[in-house]
Parts: structure tokens; C-alpha cells; sequence
């Protein structure tokens, strides 16, 4: 709550190692390369995952709404009692899991970009603004920030859809509009620094207006840094949203969504683990890769960013 | 000392007054009470007559001073769906959740302690690599579906712990492991950097010059050095951590407030969501306190803002 406090959740910078010591600077190097190795593996998965929730169509083996009560809680294919056409299973009537978990893609990727792009925005304007002009401006932005922060993400989303109701339209809301302090903070601090630099200075003093100063030269020193966040929060909306269906208070069956399916696997968890466990793997390894990725863009943008 | 108290209990005061605003904002502005309470197809005449009656045409300012100095004295109104006090129903709920919190709170240190240590002092090796690993992977994991997994391996399959209850130490190893797993990884390379950090001070170098055994210099130089910021971002995570303790909550049906939350959001019972969120949000806050104090304390140049 303190300001002091402000930066600590973030790791610390990694501070070099001590002159003369030859191996450890090139563990430390092979360290950081073989980061950025896999957070290039991360984005090819990734595209992966992108490319089949945008083909969906083309590439999932059923239709995932269609039912088929017959072969209802048949196992994955590789078990006792699966078959070849549903590769993954079918969960209670009889839908194919495989498409199912493809088509939740969807869902998921638009729910954690739309929401981000809403939060970053948000977030960074008032990051800039409270980082640029300081004094009340300051105060009353980080305060809003800590009065976000103080209540779980979790508990004000799940209060606002009780109100709103659960739909698509507003899980995107709500999970963009709480999710801005990140954002916030992080910007606050950047523009805190930038602004005592001489290339900011000399536009005042040419007598450059604050909006132009902001956004022409403040705003562009801090790409790298929104994209980092920005990619590490797609994850964590992905993993709340997800948890919002599961409650059954986001997206709304049939449609497909990870979260929902999981919910609705849960019930049957006795029997059938596979209509719990492949939704949840899907969100598992959409988070992992998109999580290594935003590490990677980390180091190979700034290593020096605290995050 | 005297002077940062008093900052902190004034930032205190303002988070508290958001909160409620937030609180209320949600119910009043965001949605119509009268539209949940009523059957949809009630006469016009009766959505007002009830509005009158539950004083939603007065000004919106009146009507939240109406809730702040209610909610003072503990009255958030009665449940519309128990006919008790909210502030009764919620209180009864808070001990669970607090148990399960800490216990969460334990593993994750359990975990991420000797994890972290160890990650640090042999750093940019495979342990390290092991450790970032596990760290990563924990991050990406979300909570409520470790839990069915541990459900799944450890109630159904191997029947050794119970899938859901509360009372004995058997309902606490799942719950209480799945929200420190969650929890972990951050901690875990905090310890690490902080350890890092702190190993590269003069102060190690001269501890170790006076011929301090090495076990001595990590535990008692370095590892105390690298607690405070993990004392302070536990701290700051306080909130995190019960987000995360609701999450486990719904999936094991572990009788605390959070089950209570969101059977009360199925219900469409406001006054217990209401009272829930601002008592969570002020446990948080007292929380934070109690770590800014500490750190406050333990590590002087914060508290004078060097």
C-alpha cells in the first residue's frame, strides 16, 4: 500500500555478476539465450493454438454442438472402449471433446485480448497521466489503483456479473475495466523517470504542448514495456475468465468455452476424468506458452524492465 | 515511526472510503436492486411503490450514506434470502477461509523457501533451471482445475482424502496445497532474486572475510537480508492469495465466505455480497497495514522513503 511498495511484487533486476568471473558471466548468457530459445518454441505453440481456434471450422472433427447421446462418456481414444473418430472422447451427450476444446479456443483468445486491449488502454493513460503531471492528479490515480488492488480481481468480478448478468459482452467488460492497475503502476513509475530526461525537458523547453510531450515522447519509450505486460496479463484474463465459466457465471453453455466445459466435467469427474482434464490442459498449456513468451519479450526488449 | 503510522493509516481511511464506494457503486449504479427483487412481470406501480419503500428514489448520496454509516455499525441489512443479518451470515463464514489462507500461505513458503535458496546459490545451474521450471509451469496452472486433478487422483482413484468438507486434517491437505501451489512461484523467485541480490553486498563479502562458515553467511547474512521484500510482497499478495483461497474454496465446497459469495450471487442475495466483499476487502487492508508497519520496522530506510 505504501508507494515504496509499489514496485516490490515485481522481481528484482537480476544484478550482474562480479567482475573476473568469466564462467558465471557465460552461464548467465547461456541462461538468457536458452530463455529466449523457448519463448521462441512458446510462440510457435502459440501460433499453433491461435491458428487452429481461427480454422476451427476447418479442422475440428465434429461439430461441437452436436449430440449424440449413444456414444455419450465414451474415453479418450487410446482407452478401453474408445474409438478412432473421437480422439479425445465424448463428455456427457456425446459431443466430441476434441472440438469442443478447439472451439473453446476461441472464446478464451477473444475474451484475453479484447480484455487487455481494454485494460492496457485504460491503464496506460492514466499511468501517464499520473506519472507526468505528479502532485493530486498522482494522488487520486494511485489511489484508485490501491483501492483495485486491495480487493481481489476475482471477488469485483465476480460481484459485477452478478449485477450485469454472465455474457460474453460483459465478462469482457469486467475483466477489462478491473484489470487496468496493473498497467497503472508500471507506467507511473516509467513516466516518473522519463520525465526528468533531457530530451523531455528540451521539448518543454521549446515549448511543446503536455499532450504532444505524453504521447510523442514519453508514450513511445514505453512500447516494450506495455507489451510485456500486456502479454502476461492475456494469460492471467485467460485463466480468470475461464474460471468465471467454470462457475458457471461467464459464458453460458452450449457454446464451447474451457471454463465451462471443465465445470460441467467436474460433475462427472467420478467417472469420465478425460471431460474435466483436456478443457483444463487447453488453459494449462495457452497459459504456459503464452507466460514464456512474455518472459522471452521480457529480456530480448529490456532487460532491465522489473516485472 | 510516529509520522509513517499516521500516513499509513490515513492511505487506510481513503482505500476503506473507495472500497465502499466501489461496493455500492456496483449494486446501485450498475444494476436495479428492485429489477432482481421483483417478479418481471410486477406492475409498473409496484416497482415504484417498492423503490419508495426501500428508499431507492432518494438521491444517490443520501442513499450511500444510508450504507456507510449502517455499515459501520455492522448493519448491511438483513439477507433477502436467509432473513438474518447479512453481517451475522458472513462473519460465521470468515473463520474457514481464514484457516485455509494460512494453511495456503504455509505450503507456499514450505514450497518456495528452501526452492528459492536453493535456486540462488546455485544459480545458473540445473537446479536452477529445475526450479524456474516448476515456477513457470505453476504459474500457468489454474487453480481450480488442480483441484479436480488432486480430487481425481487423490479422492476418487487412490481414496486417501476426501473430495470436499471441513473438520479434520484431511480436508485441509488438498485445499491447503492446491492455494500454496498457486502462491509458490512468486514467492519462490522472489527468494531468489532477493537472495541474489543480497549475496552480491559488502556486507557478505565481509562476513565471509572474517572467516564466517558459509552456512552461517547464508542463513544469517543473506537469507534474513532477502526477507523483507518477500515479507512485503506477501503481504502486498494478501489479497491475491484470498482471491485464490475463494477459488479453492468453490471447488472443494469448503464452507467459508467465498462459497457463501457466490451462493448468495446465484441467489441474487446483494446485501450478503455486499458485506462480504467490504468485510474481505477491509481484512485485506488491515493485513496490508500490518506489513507496511512491520516492514516498516524491520527495514528503516522504507519507512523514511530513501
Amino acid at each position: 500500500m505504501t508507494a515504496t511498495g509499489a514496485r516490490t511484487e515485481v522481481e528484482l533486476a537480476e544484478v550482474g555478476p562480479p567482475r573476473g568471473e568469466a564462467p558465471r558471466a557465460m552461464a548467465a548468457t547461456r541462461w538468457r539465450l536458452a530463455r529466449l530459445r523457448w519463448g521462441l518454441a512458446a510462440a510457435g505453440v502459440l501460433l499453433l493454438i491461435v491458428a487452429s481456434a481461427a480454422l476451427a471450422p476447418e479442422i475440428a472433427p465434429h461439430d461441437p454442438l452436436a449430440v449424440n447421446i449413444r456414444h455419450r462418456l465414451a474415453p479418450p481414444a487410446w482407452m478401453e472402449g474408445g474409438a478412432a473418430r473421437h480422439l479425445l472422447g465424448t463428455d456427457q451427450i456425446g459431443r466430441d471433446l476434441l472440438s469442443r476444446v478447439i472451439y473453446g479456443g476461441r472464446v478464451s483468445l477473444v475474451v484475453g485480448v479484447s480484455a487487455v486491449l481494454i485494460s492496457a488502454t485504460i491503464g496506460v493513460l492514466l499511468g501517464l497521466g499520473a506519472g507526468y503531471f505528479g502532485g493530486r492528479t498522482d494522488w487520486v490515480i494511485m489511489t484508485g489503483v490501491n483501492v483495485m488492488l486491495t480487493f481481489p480481481f476475482v471477488l469485483l468480478a465476480l460481484a459485477v456479473i452478478a449485477v450485469l448478468g454472465p455474457s460474453l459482452t460483459n465478462m469482457v467488460i469486467v475483466l477489462g475495466v478491473a484489470g487496468w492497475p496493473i498497467y497503472a503502476r508500471v507506467i507511473r513509475a516509467e513516466t516518473m523517470a522519463i520525465r526528468e530526461r533531457e530530451f523531455v525537458l528540451a521539448g518543454r523547453a521549446l515549448g511543446m504542448s503536455h499532450t504532444r510531450i505524453v504521447f510523442q515522447q514519453i508514450a513511445p519509450n514505453l512500447v516494450s514495456v506495455i507489451v510485456v505486460i500486456a502479454t502476461l496479463q492475456v494469460a492471467q484474463v485467460i485463466i480468470l475468465e475461464s474460471f468465471l465459466s467454470f462457475l458457471g457465471l461467464g459464458i453460458q453453455p452450449p457454446t464451447p468455452a474451457w471454463g465451462n466445459m471443465l465445470g460441467e466435467g467436474r460433475l462427472y469427474m467420478l467417472n469420465s476424468w478425460w471431460i474435466a482434464t483436456f478443457p483444463g490442459l487447453a488453459i494449462f498449456l495457452t497459459t504456459l506458452v503464452i507466460n514464456l513468451m512474455g518472459n522471452a519479450l521480457r529480456d530480448w526488449l529490456d532487460p532491465h524492465l522489473k516485472l | 515511526m510516529r509520522l509513517y503510522i499516521a500516513r499509513q493509516l490515513a492511505q487506510l481511511v481513503v482505500v476503506i472510503f473507495g472500497i465502499s464506494l466501489l461496493a455500492f457503486a456496483i449494486l446501485h449504479v450498475l444494476g436495479d436492486p428492485v429489477l432482481l427483487l421483483l417478479p418481471q412481470n410486477a406492475g409498473k406501480a409496484e416497482f415504484e411503490r417498492y423503490r419508495h419503500l426501500l428508499g431507492l428514489d432518494r438521491p444517490l448520496y443520501v442513499q450511500y450514506w444510508k450504507f456507510v454509516s449502517g455499515a459501520v455499525c455492522g448493519d448491511f441489512g438483513k439477507s433477502w434470502y436467509a432473513d438474518t443479518p447479512a453481517f451475522r451470515l458472513v462473519l460465521e463464514r470468515m473463520p474457514p477461509t481464514i484457516y485455509l489462507t494460512l494453511a495456503g500461505l504455509v505450503v507456499a513458503l514450505l514450497i518456495a523457501l528452501p526452492l528459492g535458496l536453493l535456486a540462488a546459490l546455485k544459480r545458473h545451474s540445473w537446479i536452477d533451471s529445475l526450479c524456474t521450471a516448476l515456477a513457470v509451469a505453476g504459474q500457468a496452472t489454474p487453480l481450480f482445475w488442480l483441484g479436480i486433478m488432486l480430487i481425481i487422483v487423490f479422492s476418487v482413484r487412490l481414496k486417501v482424502l476426501p473430495a470436499s468438507g471441513y473438520g479434520t486434517w484431511k480436508n485441509f491437505v488438498m485445499p491447503a496445497f492446491c492455494l500454496g501451489a498457486a502462491l509458490a512461484p512468486i514467492t519462490m523467485r522472489l527468494v531468489r532474486s532477493g537472495v541474489i541480490e543480497v549475496m552480491n553486498m559488502e556486507f557478505i563479502k565481509t562476513a565471509r572475510a572474517k572467516g564466517l562458515a558459509e552456512p552461517a553467511v547464508v542463513v544469517k547474512h543473506a537469507f534474513r537480508n532477502a526477507c523483507i521484500p518477500v515479507i512485503t510482497v506477501l503481504g502486498l499478495q494478501f489479497g491475491q492469495l484470498l482471491g485464490g483461497a475463494i477459488i479453492t474454496e468453490t471447488v472443494f465446497a469448503w464452507p467459508g465466505v467465498a462459497t457463501l459469495t457466490v451462493e448468495s450471487i446465484r441467489n441474487q442475495d446483494f446485501p450478503v455480497v455486499q458485506c462480504a466483499v467490504i468485510l474481505l476487502a477491509l481484512l485485506i487492508v488491515g493485513v496490508n497495514l500490518i506489513v507496511d508497519l512491520v516492514v516498516g520496522i524491520i527495514d528503516p530506510r522504507i519507512r523514511t522513503g530513501t
